[in-house]
């Protein structure tokens, strides 16, 4: 039972973080129709810049406070430099391109951040364990990033739905020609929404960063699951994004660590242990597989798609 | 207020417009007439930037605008409510009115928008989606009205709306000219267009055959019979 819970605790947060990755990959995916596989180099970039400014300012708040404008403007840069002109081009030229931006962005943190990866040591508040209940410690930091995700994942929705620029981003999302007719820059809007996606995945790099270590490449398995969570999701769904990927989160989590030990129950141990690691790994792209043959534009569709 | 002088538009490589003027005054309700598929709404696609017209020029408020993105004519004040009403489906009906809306000094409000259109007051929190085909228009109207125009632009206004809806529409339309807005309409409803405007042009294969005012083309069967169809 207190493993179950704890599992369940792991899969929340890795879900937490996914939905950060996933939320600006489905925004600009959903609204600017671009795929973007160089998300999870901001990812990784947002890990690096947190790894570099704790570094220098001797403090992991600041270093991760000042992370994320960084990520933010070079989000910004990286759209008007880079992506503005892909927008009118097929999907196929744009998964090229932004492949491009994914050697660009390893080699060049392996030339500036070093071959070695780095480590983001945990400042001492956050290095504890919060007794949950009798038997069942659970450290610290992993508590504060669920709460940091649960917080964005709140000021997104408010963001999303409240707001001016949140009615411009649905209403561009729609039929963006009409919006443009209507007075809104959509240039403008979209660098926006890009940035905004910049900072949120470099938020979910830096929050990975203390568990795992900053180093090269760490985007491109992440990014694999971010594009699951939004294909469950519905694509261009902020909503659809935060439930698939709390699904994904806690059945790639759960099924790790139970499926040895329900197989168990029906064929021999040796083979329900090698049985289950292929098979965890699978679970994710089976309900993604079920999602789509049920329903094939994901659990949220966002209208105008 | 727009001129229109010798634009020329292509959609590809086939040309649409060959030679295409316009000119609407200040508090003039202009129409543009002719068969389908002639350049009423590439004129119009034109003149909102959304296609570029290749050749001419296009002068609004005293400024070129041929070669402005659609955002930005949009911003000089040309209101646009296209052909098939083309409201956000995802947003609310009040969403829709207030998230394009210009404030400038000029007097469109939401509660004024909301008092010309009871009919929307009654469905603020629907979905655009959800509103039927006369409410869209109506919140289209609406909508371009917020962005407080000094010329309104109504692509097919009235198309596929029932009788009463259509008489709610021209209403609206003598009101707002009766307010002094500057119109430019496409429609087919011969009847309610000479009584509403001052100026009609024909256009056929995407440049001016005819234009006169609605006196001229009541007087004018050849006209109405040779490139109206009427």
């Amino acid at each position: 039972m207190i493993l179950f819970i704890e599992q369940i605790l792991n899969g929340v947060q890795i879900g937490l973080l996914l939905f950060l990755l996933a939320a600006g990959l489905t925004l600009v995916f959903g609204i600017m129709d671009l795929v973007n596989l160089a998300h999870g180099s901001l990812y990784m970039m947002g890990a690096y810049f947190a790894a570099v400014l704790t570094k220098l300012t001797g403090s992991f708040f600041l270093g991760a406070l000042l992370a994320l404008p960084a990520a933010l403007l070079l989000g910004i840069v990286v759209e008007v430099v880079a992506l503005r002109s892909l927008y009118s081009r097929d999907h196929l030229d744009q998964v090229l391109a932004t492949f491009g931006l994914i050697l660009f962005f390893n080699e060049a943190a392996q030339l500036v951040f070093g071959v070695a990866g780095m480590t983001i040591p945990l400042p001492e508040a956050l290095q504890g364990q919060i007794q949950i209940m009798p038997g069942l410690p659970y450290p610290t930091y992993r508590f504060v990033v669920v709460a940091v995700g649960l917080a964005c994942a709140l000021s997104l929705y408010w963001l999303v739905v409240r707001t001016r620029v949140g009615m411009l981003i649905r209403a561009g999302a729609s039929n963006r020609e009409m919006a443009g007719a209507l007075g809104v820059n959509i240039a403008r809007l979209y660098t926006l929404v890009f940035g905004l996606g910049a900072a949120l995945a470099a938020l979910a790099g830096l929050m990975a960063a203390p568990i795992t270590t900053v180093r090269v490449g760490m985007g491109e398995n992440i990014l694999i699951l971010a594009f699951v969570v939004i294909v469950i999701g519905g694509i261009g769904s902020v909503r659809g994004a935060f439930v698939a990927a709390f699904l994904v989160g806690l059945l790639d989590t759960v099924g790790r660590a139970f499926l040895p030990d329900i197989l168990t129950l029906f064929i021999n141990p040796i083979q329900a242990a090698s049985l289950a690691q292929g098979l965890s790994s699978m679970l994710i792209y089976i309900l993604m597989a079920l999602v789509l043959v049920v329903r094939p534009a994901g659990l949220f569709p966002a209208p105008g798609r | 207020m727009l001129e229109v002088r010798g634009i020329d538009t292509f959609y590809d490589r086939s040309q649409v417009l060959f030679g295409m003027e316009l000119e609407i005054r200040e508090g003039e309700v202009v129409t543009l007439l002719g068969r389908n598929g002639m350049g009423k709404t590439t004129t119009i696609r034109s003149i909102m930037g959304l296609t570029r017209a290749a050749a001419g020029s296009i002068r609004f408020a005293g400024s070129e605008i041929r070669e402005l993105p659609s955002y930005r004519i949009a911003q000089a004040g040309i209101g646009l409510v296209p052909e098939g009403r083309q409201i956000f489906p995802n947003l609310s009906v009040r969403e829709n009115l207030v998230a394009t809306a210009i404030p400038r000094d000029r007097a469109w409000t939401f509660e004024r928008v909301v008092a010309l259109f009871p009919r929307l007051a009654e469905r603020l929190s629907n979905m655009g989606g959800q509103l039927s085909g006369g409410e869209q228009q109506m919140l289209a109207i609406g909508r371009a009205l917020m962005t407080n125009p000094r010329l309104l632009i109504l692509d097919e206004a009235t198309e596929g709306l029932a009788p009463l809806i259509r008489e709610e529409i021209w209403a609206c339309l003598t009101q707002l000219k009766a307010q002094n807005q500057a119109i430019l309409v496409i429609d087919k409803n011969l009847d309610a267009l000479t009584r509403i405007a001052d100026r009609h042009y024909v256009i056929e294969k995407g440049r001016v055959v005819w234009s006169g005012s609605s006196a001229q083309l009541l007087a004018n069967p050849t006209v109405q019979h040779r490139y109206l169809g009427v």
